[in-house]
């Protein structure tokens, strides 16, 4: 679950880099003191950075890399005070943070190593297979409550959400629900795997899950085409369109580093866009940007 | 054994610690939530508590209404006592009066291993089985209602109920039951007329005993409740519990926001809540002497 993913992981680093310390300390002193290196920011990434940082230690033994969340803005205020050494961000950078770089003499470097993406998936007997966004956004901000109001049956619309404490359920809410609220009677699920099995047992219920997921569990629930608007072509879902930036319900995992990449940040972001490093994507549930 | 003057004290004051430090924890427990909700009370107010919605993450305007989470409770709390107490007193009566022993042997260890399976496999039961079995049944849209809950939370009390309702039934001095049974009085009689009611107070406390264990179970409600903020009072809507709340949002609420306070002041009215349940159910066992 992601509380423990988020209060476990960055503890278990700590503790795992604890342990690399104490167990190459002799090796250590031939080592240059930027074998060390500190990555934070977005909450929705954590899980993705650490296992590469994880994977990355293996690679690399003596190296030590230092993984915390606390949201994207934390993360890129941090590379601002040059308190960390690389960002991660699952938005983009904004003008006015890129002023504050630059006038504190940081030259901010964006680099893409995933996409993530949010199917909306109904119950398999749904006929309703496409969506307009802003149809989306009255759906789960409650203004609608019947499906007839999509053209669908006269049945009411279950909305499931995840818990506000999910970086899911923030970035839905940017994007498809225009920053409105949730429709208040929407039911709260703990967890993806709740939202599906709801989707698949209850037939009027609308939830949204991570596209990786989604892809996963095949037929128990109906992935919905999405059109930006209402003139728009309808989207499926899937890794190509999310990779070529047609499916609208997306937005980029980013790193973000001081100037040119060099030394064991170099390594790490050319481990990220690796092969292995792009197969952890897919594990977490993302989508790849690079073969 | 006579011990000298200050070996005796400091004996005393040994045991005197040891007896105390429990009270010592609850009281820093209080300590340590009250501070932490504390901000709330100054700003925004406790009047942000009489609000209807709690939307504790919004781009518009945060609210952190305790009446949806409040309600949630209490629905949830009292549907499961309802159905508590029937299985739990019949059941307790059996086992104490009518079974025989060979029966006891066999009932008794059934209803302590339902005790003991951990609330998130009971959550994943009732995700899975129970809630698309009230679906059905009731012909609802979704299983994930506060009954669905009230049932398991229900199933996770009977053991305790019934474990000190039977003790309380037991301990009637059996000279009572003579006494009626002398009188012509049926079996069936004097346990209805004359056990029954001279065990109550204890049947009582354990009833309350086993309302604070629902009203504190988190796993469950979080799994099978649905969640949604509303304030209601039918069984068949999705209601949002406090212990779920905390438990949904303590994870990854920033350190000292307003947000995090509100969810301590949660955490302190729950506690109240359960305080003043066993505090009751205490003072009834206590007055009808069925405490050691």
């Amino acid at each position: 679950m992601k509380i423990l993913h988020v209060i476990l992981l960055p503890l278990l680093f700590v503790l795992l880099s604890g342990c690399d310390n104490a167990g190459n300390a002799p090796e250590k002193g031939d080592q240059t003191p930027s074998r060390y290196l500190t990555i934070k920011g977005s909450d929705t990434m954590v899980h993705l950075v650490s296992t590469w940082a994880e994977e990355f230690m293996n690679m690399y033994p003596g190296t030590e890399l230092s993984v915390t969340g606390g949201g994207s803005g934390t993360g890129i205020a941090a590379l601002i005070n040059k308190t960390t050494d690389i960002c991660a961000a699952s938005r983009e950078i904004k003008k006015r943070e890129i002023d504050l770089a630059e006038s504190n003499g940081v030259n901010p470097i964006e680099i893409s190593v995933a996409r993530d993406a949010i199917v909306v998936v109904v119950h398999p007997d749904n006929p309703i297979d496409t969506l307009i966004m802003t149809q989306l956004g009255s759906i789960f901000s409650g203004e609608f409550e019947s499906w007839s109001q999509v053209g669908g049956p006269k049945q009411p619309i279950l909305v499931l959400s995840r818990e506000s404490s999910s970086g899911t359920f923030q970035f839905f809410q940017e994007k498809v629900l225009n920053k409105k609220d949730y429709a208040y009677r929407a039911r709260l699920m703990p967890g993806t795997s709740a939202v599906i099995q709801s989707v698949s047992a209850d037939e009027w219920s609308v939830g949204y899950v991570g596209l990786g997921y989604a892809l996963e569990v095949g037929d128990e629930v109906k992935m919905i085409q999405v059109k930006a608007d209402a003139d728009s072509p309808p989207i499926t879902p899937s890794e190509e369109t999310v990779k070529n930036g047609e499916y609208p319900i997306s937005r980029p995992l980013l790193l973000y580093i001081n100037g040119k990449a060099q030394g064991l940040v170099k390594d790490f972001i050319d481990f990220c866009l690796s092969k292995k490093g792009q197969q952890t994507v897919r594990e977490t549930g993302y989508v790849q940007v690079a073969e | 054994m006579k011990l000298h003057g200050w070996q005796d004290k400091a004996v005393k004051l040994l045991l005197f610690g040891a007896a105390s430090t429990s009270i010592l924890v609850v009281l820093l427990i209080f300590l340590f939530l009250g501070r932490e909700a504390f901000p709330f009370l100054k700003e925004p107010g406790i009047k942000a508590f009489f609000d209807t919605r709690w939307i504790p993450v919004s781009f518009q305007k945060v609210r952190f209404g305790l009446l949806p989470l409040f309600t949630g409770s209490l629905l949830i709390t009292g549907l499961a006592t309802l159905i508590t107490i029937p299985f739990s007193v019949f059941g307790a009566i059996y086992i104490a009066e009518m079974a025989r022993p060979a029966e006891r042997e066999f009932l008794k260890p059934f209803i302590e291993i339902l005790a003991a399976i951990p609330s998130v496999v009971l959550g994943f039961f009732g995700l899975i089985v129970l809630a698309p079995l009230v679906k059905s049944i009731f012909h609802l849209y979704s299983g994930l209602n506060a009954l669905t809950g009230a049932l398991l939370l229900a199933l996770m009390a009977i053991p305790t109920v019934i474990s000190i309702s039977e003790d309380a039934i037991r301990s009637v001095p059996i000279s009572y039951k003579s006494a009626s049974i002398a009188l012509g009085a049926s079996e069936l009689q004097t346990i209805l007329r004359v056990t029954v009611p001279a065990a109550l107070p204890g049947i009582i406390a354990a009833v309350m005993l086993g309302m604070g264990r629902i009203i504190g179970e988190t796993m469950v409600v979080l799994m099978v409740t649905g969640n949604a903020g509303i304030v209601t009072l039918m069984p068949f809507e999705s209601v949002r519990t406090m212990t779920a709340t905390i438990a949904a949002e303590m994870g990854e609420v920033s350190f000292g926001s307003i947000h995090y306070s509100a969810l301590f002041c949660v955490g302190v009215v729950l506690l109240l809540i359960t305080f003043g349940l066993n505090l009751v159910s205490q003072r009834v066992l206590k007055k009808y002497g069925m405490m050691q």
